[in-house]
């Protein structure tokens, strides 16, 4: 059977990734088309990409791209994305959530994995609410902004990943819109080419959910940087602003990827799976305690 | 005159940062390259400067590998060691120290055999090389062979300097020629046979030999966040990442740590995680993804006494029905607790190829005893160990969660092949995308389940008994007190009573059922509530008649086992 190519090779074509659960009109079919697009023009093979998902809507991405996947925790996708790139560093991790899920749950793991920067593309799905619990608020949910469960209104500060990352000294870090197909797609083909870890922080509408952070309101309240990714400081200053939210890569740090730093790889690049044990070792040590 | 025959029980106790380690490294040693059978053992307190430290060191004539009450030599290097342990204190102990180490209490009571060893440390130079007389000293008193002490000496301070290992020496030298003079002079007699094939033996702990056991078994990925008493066995990775060319990663949490290894699995690594039982409740959550995701696993747990952080550096067997329910929903595991170092060594190496086998996650439970005792035995036969990889190749059509009868699907790794893998902690179909299916529910439910769990449970292998088949009375261990039991049964000497010992502990081959017929049953455990004489009945449905349990965090004592087992049969 010859497998197809191209776009459509990431089209799957499985009984049971036909039923896609996302709402109609939501934010996540646009990047999914994204996603497979940016894959596709990397010239990548379904085998080569492994995209590790957490919980939530976002996270059912595997079931609708045809790659190796795995669809985990909810907020874990980091630390297992992190083990699959370290035992196979031939693979293309992409490790996916939403803001709940790699921002609350997985926040912790977010910045250790920027200090550790294993060269995984981390791509968050930001609608700013949490989806598929129904509409409760998420760390990066607007002050004021009244949920069933926040029906006060939500008074926390917003969490700002890109502020956050650059301020960790993030390998890449960027920003965008699902809206704006073309560079999106841009921006997600660097962030894979990057080595080391890459921090997309991809906004979306949930129509489900979020009346207030539409379409319009993202077209109306982002704009593009013209240049960038910008030195720390200048990446930095450019994070903090909050209205208009400015989209594109901030900030570029060329680091050591966790693999390259770990004994694993030094000598030998074969991927893990295709070790045996070094018995010959074993018997040394053993050698080593008769003395 | 002290006389010691046979075994000689040797404990040295002072504070934390005193260097009792180096004096166990030196004996246990130097002991063995002299033709000794040793065994050593630590008790230690939760903290790092101060409070009491001990070792306990058996010197033997025949192979010695558990903990006993009795001190026949007690070496103190401050004052209240000797309340520390005074319930071990017979009237043949010896104290062979300085008399301001005794509490005043003790004075009159012991035998006091005063040795100046703070005089023959400063002489050399400083107070420092008193725990390197004091070794000395030891060795001596076996007419021990010197070279092995320099020969440890150099190793292990080799690295700081000619001098700092020449005056060990001379230190070391000063204790062993009063060693031997106190012989000579007929204040200690000690008359403990050499045993010429010790030498060639190995000295190993059980922290070594979970390590060793790991990468021998292939292990090329360990991630970790520290806890005592699981530490020890990263470190050793650690240690060995260069030459054995594998990630051994310290990360934020043992959250992060189970998930890392998992991702390392599903790409095909074999990775594993090293914990304790806080360390591992944390991660209960990822087992049950392993468990939904058919995502093998391997975890070493070292158990210490909970709940919640309880006696950190202390030993307990209080975390078999952690393992035994961790994780949410209905999946099969695998739960190993090796007994002796040879068995440390073989089951871990064996953790690996059943992960692989049946992905599973598997337990490795030990506990502080465990991994802090050493002991002299043959060299593991490494040309026994067995490579088991069951990955295949994800080829066109391929089904990770392929429904097969006995419940284990083909499992292939992303890259190898050019389908894809999909891998869902999420109820699935054969292909690994979300179902909700009841149907498809029902059979996934009982692949994992029931299928796979009976493939499990006929292929497990059946405890070890020792003694008669039919013996009146049944004794049944798992894990660590093993050689405690042993050795008190032995001493014991009865025909009428036999050993059931489990290290393979859960889940049981239905066969095991029949070797408890008809007998009075006696469990032992570390723990409170005799939580594998509770498996036993839930499983098999066997009773056990009496328990015979321990839990004030420290082991059982030869002793212990001995006169709890006289108390129930006669
Ligand atoms: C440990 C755990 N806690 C809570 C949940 C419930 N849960 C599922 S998805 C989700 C939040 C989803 O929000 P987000 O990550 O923003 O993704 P979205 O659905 O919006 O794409 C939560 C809390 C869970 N599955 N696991
Ligand atoms: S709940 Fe919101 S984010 Fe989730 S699929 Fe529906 S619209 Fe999209």
């Amino acid at each position: 059977m010859n497998l197809p190519t191209g776009r459509e090779a990431f089209e799957p074509r499985r009984p049971g990734s036909e039923d896609v659960a996302w709402c109609p009109g939501c934010g996540n079919f646009g990047i999914r088309n994204i996603l497979i697009s940016a894959l596709a023009e990397l010239g990548l093979r379904p085998s080569q990409v492994a995209i590790i998902s957490g919980i939530g809507q976002a996270a059912k991405m595997p079931h609708y791209i045809n790659a190796n996947g795995y669809h985990t925790l909810h907020g874990r996708a980091i630390p297992i994305a992190t083990g699959v790139k370290a035992a196979n560093p031939e693979l293309t991790v992409i490790a996916e959530g939403g803001d709940g899920d790699m921002y609350a749950e997985g926040g912790n793991h977010l910045l250790h994995a920027i200090r550790r920067n294993p060269d995984i593309t981390v791509l968050i799905h930001d609608n700013q609410i949490y989806g598929l619990t129904k509409g409760q608020a998420s760390p990066t949910t607007m002050v004021g902004m009244k949920t069933p469960t926040q029906p006060w209104g939500v008074f926390e500060e917003p969490f700002n990943p890109v502020a956050l990352a650059i301020a960790m000294n993030a390998s890449f870090v960027a920003r965008t819109f699902m809206g704006y197909f073309r560079e999106s797609v841009e921006i997600i083909k660097k962030a894979i080419q990057h080595r080391g870890l890459a921090i997309v922080d991809i906004l979306h509408p949930c129509v489900s959910f979020n009346k207030v952070n539409t379409y319009a309101w993202y077209r109306e309240h982002t704009y593009w940087m013209d240049d960038g990714p910008f030195d720390r400081e200048a990446a930095f200053r450019r994070a903090i602003e909050t209205d208009p939210l400015p989209l594109g890569i901030f900030y570029v740090n060329e680091r050591p990827t966790f693999e390259e730093s770990v004994p694993a790889y030094r000598k030998d690049k074969t991927p893990l799976w295709k070790r045996g044990p070094k018995l010959d070792l074993v018997e040394e040590f053993f050698e080593s305690k008769r003395l | 005159m002290a006389e010691f025959k046979e075994d000689v029980s040797i404990v040295l106790g002072g504070a934390a940062g005193q260097g009792i380690q180096t004096v166990e490294g030196i004996l246990t040693y130097a002991l063995k390259r002299s033709g000794y059978h040793v065994y050593a053992n630590k008790e230690y307190m939760s903290r790092v400067r101060g409070g009491i430290n001990a070792t306990e060191i058996m010197v033997s004539s025949r192979r010695v590998r558990a903990f006993v009450r009795r001190i026949d030599i007690l070496v103190p290097f401050k004052q209240g060691v000797l309340s520390w342990v005074a319930d071990r204190i017979g009237k043949n102990t010896v104290v062979l120290g300085e008399r301001e180490n005794v509490e005043e209490g003790f004075i009159e009571k012991v035998n006091l055999v005063e040795v100046p060893l703070t005089k023959l440390a400063l002489e050399t130079g400083s107070q420092l090389y008193l725990n390197t007389t004091a070794a000395g000293l030891i060795v001596g008193l076996f007419h021990g062979d010197f070279d092995a002490v320099e020969e440890y000496i150099r190793k292990r301070f080799g690295s700081k300097g000619e001098n700092v290992v020449m005056k060990n020496i001379e230190a070391a030298r000063k204790g062993y020629d009063l060693g031997v003079k106190l012989c000579e002079e007929k204040t200690i007699a000690v008359e403990v046979q050499k045993d010429e094939k010790v030498k060639d033996e190995v000295l190993l702990t059980g922290t070594e030999a979970v390590g060793i056991g790991a990468l021998a078994g292939g292990m090329n990925f360990l991630s970790f966040y520290p806890m005592s008493p699981s530490t020890g066995v990263s470190t050793f990775a650690a240690q060995h990442a260069e030459e054995f060319e594998i990630v051994v990663e310290q990360v934020e949490d043992e959250i992060s740590a189970i998930n890392m290894a998992l991702g390392a699995w599903f790409a095909g690594a074999r990775a594993m995680v090293s914990t304790s039982g806080g360390g591992f409740a944390l991660m209960s959550e990822a087992i049950s993804l392993a468990g939904m995701a058919e995502n093998p696993m391997v975890v070493h747990l070292a158990q210490r006494p909970g709940p919640a952080t309880g006696l950190p550096t202390r030993t307990m067997q209080g975390d078999l029905n952690l393992v035994l329910y961790a994780g949410h929903g209905d999946f099969p595991r695998i739960i190993l607790a090796p007994g002796s170092l040879e068995e440390a060594f073989y089951l871990t190496v064996e953790a690996f190829n059943l992960a692989d086998k049946y992905q599973v996650p598997v337990i490795i439970l030990t506990d502080q005893y465990f991994v802090d005792t050493y002991y002299n035995l043959p060299a593991p036969d490494v040309e026994k160990v067995k490579f088991e990889r069951y990955i295949v190749e994800a080829k066109p059509g391929y089904r990770r969660y392929e429904l097969t009868e006995d419940g284990i699907s083909p499992r292939a790794v992303p890259g190898y092949g050019e389908e894809v893998v999909v891998a869902n902690g999420n109820e699935h179909d054969e292909w690994g995308d979300i179902t909700e299916d009841a149907e498809l529910t029902r059979r996934m439910q009982e692949k994992r389940a029931i299928k796979k769990l009976e493939t499990i449970k006929k292929n497990a292998p059946l405890p070890r008994l020792v003694g008669s088949e039919n013996a009146e009375y049944l004794v049944v261990s798992w894990g660590s007190t093993l050689h405690a039991v042993e050795e008190a049964l032995e001493q014991l000497g009865r025909d009428d009573v036999a050993l059931l010992h489990f290290s393979w502990v859960y889940p049981l081959n239905p066969e095991t059922k029949r070797l408890f017929e008809g007998k009075t049953v006696i469990a032992i455990e570390n723990n409170i509530t005799g939580q594998f004489a509770d498996l036993l009945r839930k499983e098999l449905g066997v009773e056990v008649q009496h328990k015979v349990l321990k839990y004030d965090g420290r082991p059982f004592s030869v002793e212990e086992v001995f006169d709890a087992l006289k108390g129930v049969i006669e």
